[in-house]
């Protein structure tokens, strides 16, 4: 068995399955907002937030959130470690999606609490 | 007829480089990629590259052929020429160390189909005669017990080539699922335990090189496949 201790789940099937759930829920929640973008031909202000200040839409955009961060965890983490053969480099490549990551999603957080 | 020969001998040249034969087909027939090889040697002795057995069964002259990793030995002219100029441009596998001209060094090939213990494990007490199989049982290993290890798959696979040393590659884990697959082995949970970190099987972007290139015409891409979902069972 190979070991690595940078990836999201220490089990490469654990990556896996996150990778095609996460997949699942950014699916679900891009049709879902093309599907009322194309649905609400005269867009205001007011029916926008007025979406993003349900709770039920809170939830479902954080799951959006968690996921995207997580999907892109397991994709950058492999691009790194096909690509990146030094692993010093590898590591601050690792280091600088994680922070960015991280960002996002606090950030993303924030947005969300704030509607 | 034109044919490019990858050319490398580390001990008189500071790179490798291609040189181009003109090669008479006897007859004009449409002869096997081997019997063109042979021709060229006649030319240069020197010309370095592994054939055993001449009919697909050894899978010892596993080589790039017109950009398409196959046995020289069963692949025609006619077909490494198809749909392109009559030119025959013949390069080393893929990915792996050269050793010299067509020549490679297959060591990282072997230890990843050694990783994988090739070899059946059966704990219980060994039967007076033999360890008997039904025709269902037996039919399971049918499209995995053919593979030569000629490593045309796994030298055609990117993910190979960039962790030939963690990821067990196509060639490997065909035969890591024909012993998973096997009725009479009793190692399988051991098995996928050695199987399920991020790198051994699940490196595996399914991009099916490994099928496109087969000689034998085996399918390591759903070996893989059968080996997830043998995992997601035992581990879900």
């Amino acid at each position: 068995m190979v070991t690595s201790v940078t990836n999201l789940g220490r089990s490469g099937l654990y990556d896996w399955v996150v990778q095609r759930l996460t997949a699942v829920v950014l699916a679900l929640y891009t049709l879902f907002l093309v599907g009322f973008l194309a649905s609400s031909s005269d867009l205001q202000f007011a029916q926008w937030q007025g979406l993003f200040a349900q709770t039920w839409m809170k939830v479902f955009s954080l799951a959006a959130l968690i996921s995207i961060c997580a999907h892109a965890w397991v994709g950058m983490w492999t691009i790194s470690t096909d690509y990146l053969k030094n692993a010093g480099v590898r590591i601050v490549f690792q280091l600088v999606c994680a922070g960015f990551l991280f960002v996002y999603l606090v950030w993303g957080i924030d947005i969300l609490w704030s509607v | 007829m034109l044919v490019s020969v990858y050319r490398y001998n580390p001990e008189k040249d500071s790179a490798p480089y291609m040189q181009d034969f003109e090669v008479t087909i006897p007859g004009g027939r449409d002869v096997m990629v081997l019997d063109v090889l042979a021709l060229v040697k006649e030319q240069d002795t020197g010309l370095a590259y592994r054939r055993s057995c001449r009919e697909g069964v050894c899978g010892s002259d596993g080589m790039n052929i017109n950009g398409k990793n196959g046995l020289a030995c069963i692949t025609p002219i006619s077909e490494a020429t198809k749909g392109k100029m009559d030119k025959l441009v013949l390069r080393p596998l893929p990915g792996l160390p050269v050793i010299r001209d067509l020549v490679i060094d297959m060591s990282l090939f072997y230890k990843q189909y050694e990783r994988i213990k090739p070899y059946l494990q059966n704990n219980t007490p060994a039967p007076a005669i033999e360890r008997l199989q039904t025709p269902a049982e037996r039919e399971k290993l049918d499209g995995l017990y053919e593979c030569i290890l000629c490593a045309c798959c796994s030298t055609a696979c990117p993910s190979f080539w960039w962790n030939p040393d963690k990821f067990v590659g196509p060639s490997g884990l065909l035969q890591a699922y024909r012993f998973l697959a096997d009725s009479r082995d009793t190692s399988t949970a051991e098995r996928l335990t050695d199987l399920s970190d991020p790198f051994s099987v699940f490196r595996c972007r399914g991009i099916m090189n490994c099928v496109n290139v087969c000689p034998k015409g085996l399918n390591p891409t759903r070996a893989i496949g059968h080996i997830r979902n043998m995992l997601l069972n035992q581990q879900i």
